[in-house]
């Protein structure tokens, strides 16, 4: 494949093709429909952490007026635990049907039990109160040391570890050379303990869907949620009706952060909804999005690296713990298989362990599991950094991975860019310059890389040209941040038109081929793949046409700035045909102009990112405030320059908050205390500063215009970054998360402490 | 419980509509009024992304009751356009991809265009404290924050 050189559009920030919805208030987001008929749903959930269902009594709220539907696990389609998996993805079926509503036990307060459809949305919580629910209540367990004591509360008795009952559901490892032999040859060692905190994806759209069941089953889902595609297959599985009888209708999505990558409402509602021969709507509250979905683990891993005096790396060693949840899943892949990536060392051992615990089952969060080991391993670097006397990113450097190094996770990188974000890092305005005067307030800096795997995978699209000889696009992946945008200048570059002629809309299950999900850094990576060769095809037919309008041989016609120009010997001999012309002409010339490709694609490289930090302490409150931060990342190319800064600066931004302030906090009786944006403190305008990009361009030589994945890897360095620009202002370490007032006057107060004890 | 007749203004226009006593406004712009671009995020007054103005003043339509609109006037993302000409800060924010997936931008730009009326040459800081009530978990306000000076110069210079 050749890279396109000499863009027009590619490249170009242009205007997005949703944006003009979304700038007046027009866009329909989940909440946002209605249908004749429409009734609300209401789940009523666990309260208590962890407790046997004994029985559950639903006849005083089947009485209640207005009440026109309950449904429990009972009419949910089970897949029995001894059975074995039944993977959906990477999501167990088996555990998925008992996250949507639990069946003998539930194992998380907030845990579906039942849910009610309803006239309105007050009925319907009337009526979740009326049922009965017989609860024996069990001992629970959420933080990771707590589920892994001997006499651990034990959610799924099934399972043993070392051949006991167990809450390690998981293990895996990453290894190459021998850890012993490697640390035997190194003049420094440091080993450090970290632990992070749950943190949810934070999307500011709640979950919501609207289901209407035919009496025949034909379904129409509308909801959002990063693939359509898994709602209808998760629905049908869940609720018995067949895939050809559901027909998804991806709405607009108010962020996702790979939260929206599982159903929690769309099975229970289309039961709701078959029940009652109503439509149904449900909206979680933010409350709800809290308790029940998402977040990602919380985290205790150990990592411990070696190198040589004059700054080789000789052996490394991570461990990592991740809370899964209620159900096993936790991305353990992620955290083992990234954070030492970015480079290149001979004795490697890297081990992720699953641990279930009494919290909400883990969903997707942006480069799901990476940024947990990333800061795990990032901090350490900094620390032999350190103890080496040599500059942070001279020592990444000097251990960089590049083409041909062999990753513990696997693959031998091909042509990467990890090395070329190091240095564009060294050499940007923002390293280079004096951390300037605190005016009281000590200021730091601090930088840290980080990689995540990127997808490719399954990918479908129809390019139409329209009766007026312009072009509709429609794809099968939820546009979640500017990818409609990348896909009109790709197909407007090819095409050769004006931008603002290409329309790209997302088709739903039943318009568009299989898509798999928005997710892993995969849409523009792969849609572009497969408009390109839909565009390709109707290039060629575009001159098949004009060359049987002028009776000579279609290789000697070519496609120039949207029409086709005759070539030698022929050149000049005809007028070009424009788009428009060869459209009108299209009925008596073979019939309408379209084409659709659909591709399992491959060639989706890794990503890198290198990140400097500067951070500024107010040692009276215990505030730390990012002051300055530049992102350098390998994106590939950049289709559309706007939406790719966009992606680094949300990943840094959802980054910061991770490190400086948000986390789960538990009640005594194991219930989520802060389930709100107000004690949930995500990051908000005046906490940040501007954040600088540089775009780093490698091109991926496996892609037609040569794109690597973009949204992920932004996220993975900036804990690290934080952590190691904290410590360069005060000269201690944190080696927890969140680094948050209270615990950055307690670390700041820790001297005093210790003189009078 | 009887519903409550209110008479209003919205968008310019003379509304009338029946609600719950307990409705917010949002509620009722998202039910009976069909104004589903004020987006419920939060329900609590911390996300903005249901932000309003009510007679000028800029507040999170969720926690104001349906009733309270009587007799006043309310302006949501619905009106900020004048036909098909776009506001200023609107056309901005397409074009400076001040917005990822969409869901705070129809409070972002109420609460900016609140800003610039009263204060048409903000700072970098006054416009991040002025727009600390409305979050964005997609850009990392980068973008949304240089539209909005951007926007406020080019009106300055008109």
């Amino acid at each position: 494949m050749n890279v396109v050189t000499n863009n027009k559009w590619i490249g170009q920030r242009t205007i997005r093709p949703d944006g003009m919805d979304k700038v007046t208030g027009r866009a329909q987001f989940a909440a946002d429909t209605t249908m004749p008929g429409m009734i609300w749903g209401k789940i009523l959930r666990s309260p208590h952490p962890h407790a046997r269902i004994k029985s559950i009594d639903t006849s005083k709220a089947e009485k209640l007026p207005g009440v026109k539907a309950v449904v429990t696990s009972k009419d949910i389609v089970d897949f029995p635990i001894e059975k074995g998996a039944v993977m959906l993805g990477i999501q167990d079926m088996r555990w998925m049907c008992r996250n949507v509503m639990a069946r003998d036990k539930a194992l998380f307060p907030g845990h579906p039990i039942a849910a009610v459809a309803a006239t309105t949305e007050a009925i319907a919580a009337e009526a979740c109160n009326l049922i009965e629910v017989d609860y024996d209540v069990l001992p629970w367990a959420i933080e990771i040391d707590d589920a892994l004591k001997p006499d651990a509360a034990i959610l799924h008795e099934f399972n043993k570890f070392d051949g006991k009952p167990s809450n390690i559901v998981g293990r895996l490892e990453h290894k190459k050379g021998d850890i012993a032999e490697g640390f035997k040859q190194a003049d420094i060692v440091i080993e450090r303990t970290f632990t992070t905190r749950p943190v949810h994806q934070g999307y500011i759209e709640p979950h919501a869907c609207l289901i209407s069941v035919a009496a025949d089953g034909k379904t129409t889902i509308w909801s959002s949620s990063q693939g359509q595609f898994m709602v209808r297959a998760m629905t049908s599985m869940l609720t018995g009706i067949r895939q050809s009888d559901i027909r998804a209708i991806p709405a607009e999505i108010g962020g996702g952060f790979g939260g929206k990558t599982i159903v929690y409402l769309e099975p229970v509602a289309t039961l709701l909804a078959k029940k009652s021969g109503r439509p149904v709507k449900m909206v979680m509250t933010r409350e709800e999005v809290m308790r029940a979905t998402g977040p990602t683990s919380g985290s205790k891993s150990t990592v411990k690296i070696g190198a040589t005096k004059d700054g080789k790396i000789v052996a490394a060693h991570g461990t990592f713990y991740l809370q899964a949840g209620a159900f096993p899943g936790s991305p353990i892949r992620g955290a083992a298989g990234c954070s030492f990536a970015p480079y290149d060392i001979p004795n490697l051992l890297s081990e992720g362990f699953d641990v279930c615990s009494n919290r909400s089952k883990v969903a997707a969060y942006r480069a799901p599991g990476a940024p947990i080991g990333a800061y795990a391993v990032e901090c350490v670097m900094d620390e032999v950094a350190e103890a080496l006397k040599m500059d942070p990113l001279d020592f990444r450097l000097k251990n960089a991975a590049k083409q041909g190094t062999k990753a513990a996770h696997g693959p031998v990188f091909p042509r990467i860019g990890y090395i070329e974000t190091v240095e564009a890092a060294k050499a940007s305005p923002h390293y280079a310059a004096p951390l300037g005067d605190g005016n009281g307030k000590l200021r730091g800096r601090g930088v840290a890389s980080g990689f995540w795997f990127n997808a490719g995978g399954e990918s479908s699209a129809q390019v139409n040209i329209t009766e007026d000889g312009n072009v509709v696009v429609t794809t099968g992946h939820p546009d979640i941040g500017g990818s409609r945008a990348g896909i009109a200048n790709i197909c407007a570059e090819l095409l050769g038109i004006d931008y603002r002629r290409v329309s790209v809309i997302i088709g739903d299950t039943q318009t568009v081929g299989f898509s798999n999900l928005t997710g892993g850094s995969r849409v523009l990576f792969a849609s572009s793949m497969v408009v390109t060769q839909s565009t390709e095809k109707i290039i060629q037919t575009l001159r098949e046409r004009a060359a049987k309008i002028w009776e000579i041989d279609p290789e000697a016609v070519k496609w120039e700035n949207g029409a086709a120009h005759p070539v030698s010997p022929n050149a000049g001999q005809f007028e070009p045909l424009t788009l428009e012309q060869l459209a009108e002409k299209a009925p008596a010339m073979g019939g309408p102009i379209g084409a659709g490709v659909q591709l399992n694609t491959q060639g989706a490289d890794g990503g890198f990112g290198t990140h400097v930090c500067d951070v500024e302490v107010d040692v009276d409150l215990g505030i730390a405030r990012v002051i300055r931060y530049t992102a350098v990342q390998d994106v590939g190319r950049a289709i559309h320059p706007g939406y790719v800064e966009g992606q680094l600066q949300g990943g840094v931004a959802q980054g910061i908050g991770w490190a400086l302030n948000e986390e789960y906090i538990y009640t005594k009786e194991g219930k989520v205390d802060n389930p709100g944006f107000l004690d949930y403190r995500m990051p908000v305008c005046s906490d940040l500063p501007m954040i600088d990009c540089i775009m780093v361009e490698i091109p991926n030589p496996k892609h037609p215009q040569g794109v690597k994945g973009v949204g992920e890897v932004p996220l993975v360095p900036v804990m690290a970054a934080v952590a190691n620009a904290i410590y360069n202002a005060l000269g201690k370490r944190f080696y927890a998360l969140p680094m948050s007032p209270p615990k950055v006057l307690e670390k700041l107060d820790e001297p005093l402490r210790e003189a009078a004890e | 419980m009887a519903k409550v007749h209110v008479t209003t203004l919205i968008n310019g226009e003379p509304t009338e509509f029946l609600c719950e006593p307990n409705d917010t406004m949002l509620d009722a712009l998202r039910g009976p009024l069909g104004l589903t671009g004020s987006k419920e995020g939060c329900a609590s007054g911390d996300c903005g992304a249901c932000s309003i103005t009510l007679d000028d003043r800029l507040v999170c339509s969720c926690l104001m009751l349906a009733v309270e609109s009587e007799g006043h006037e309310i302006r949501t993302i619905e009106g900020m356009a004048q036909g098909d000409r776009l506001h200023p800060l609107q056309q901005k924010f397409l074009e400076m991809a001040a917005l990822q997936c969409g869901i705070c931008t129809s409070g972002m730009l109420v609460a900016s265009d609140a800003l610039l009326k009263k204060n048409p040459d903000p700072t970098e800081e006054e416009v991040r404290f002025w727009l600390a009530g409305n979050l964005c978990r997609c850009t990392g306000y980068d973008k949304i924050v240089r539209a909005v000076m951007e926007t406020a110069a080019e009106m300055r210079a008109q």
